[in-house]
């Protein structure tokens, strides 16, 4: 359920810096806001995010309320060999989600 | 009799006035600010932060606090003996002074950083570069939100 979308590119050569962009599809609710009757919602937001290249981490981030409604991560790492990205998103009430993206890289 | 200039000029002077009663109580903005001071001592450790070698790019004028792109570029040559290892934006006036902490390697080849913010109020956002030196530089930028992002709770 939980929607997310990488740019990665699919080939690349060595040693080229790469691009990534990532959004999650998440409301972020910061836990400031109010209902109408008072009382307020509930934190729920996602909390860190990291990218694995071929199972080391390159790129991780701690998020805050303060980040935007689908939270938009861009970021760069060198192409050093084929394999696979994998990026994995985690927060409140147990949120987690994952996607990976294959790359060749010449 | 009052021409249309002057009406304009009056108008426009009442609009301003409107948006600097919309800004935090003094004693809220000073809690804020000193929130601030207090997440760059924790992530420095006392240790001096001095201005230049980052870029923090956002735009001056927000018209929408709820989403305001940003970028963070630090000038490092991202080597083994020298990159970025960390870089943390922060802000002066929402309720929590943290946006995002990013954590970059020699592997990342660009010491840089997009998100997308929200900005609760007029103020400075900061962003501070940890470099593998274990040095610390930062910029900031004075921006100026016309809708505050959670302004359903009228900025408390």
């Amino acid at each position: 359920m939980a929607r997310v979308v990488v740019n990665v590119p699919k080939q690349a050569r060595r040693g080229e810096i790469l691009e990534i962009r990532t959004l999650a599809g998440h409301n972020m609710e910061t836990g400031f806001r109010r209902k109408a009757g008072g009382e307020l919602i509930p934190r729920d937001i996602i909390t860190r995010f990291s990218c694995r290249y071929n199972g080391v981490e390159v790129f991780s981030a701690e998020l805050h309320p303060a980040i935007a409604a689908n939270p938009l991560i861009a970021f760069s790492t060198i192409a050093t060999e084929s394999g696979t990205l994998e990026f994995l998103w985690t927060g409140d009430n147990g949120y987690r989600a994952t996607v990976a993206a294959q790359i060749t890289v010449a | 009799m009052t021409t249309r200039r002057q009406f304009l000029l009056l108008a426009g002077g009442a609009a301003v006035s409107a948006a600097v009663q919309a800004e935090l109580p003094p004693e809220i903005a000073a809690q804020r600010h000193a929130a601030l001071q207090e997440a760059v001592r924790k992530v420095t450790g006392g240790a001096p932060v001095r201005t230049g070698r980052v870029k923090l790019d956002i735009p001056a004028l927000i018209d929408n606090g709820n989403s305001v792109a940003l970028s963070v570029e630090v000038d490092s040559p991202m080597t083994e003996a020298e990159h970025v290892k960390a870089i943390h934006v922060f802000t002066e006036k929402n309720p929590q002074p943290y946006i995002i902490n990013a954590h970059l390697g020699p592997r990342a080849g660009r010491g840089r950083i997009t998100t997308r913010a929200r900005i609760a109020d007029s103020g400075s956002v900061l962003a501070l570069a940890q470099l593998s030196d274990g040095s610390f530089w930062s910029d900031s930028v004075s921006v100026v939100v016309t809708l505050s992002a959670c302004s359903e709770d009228g900025l408390t």
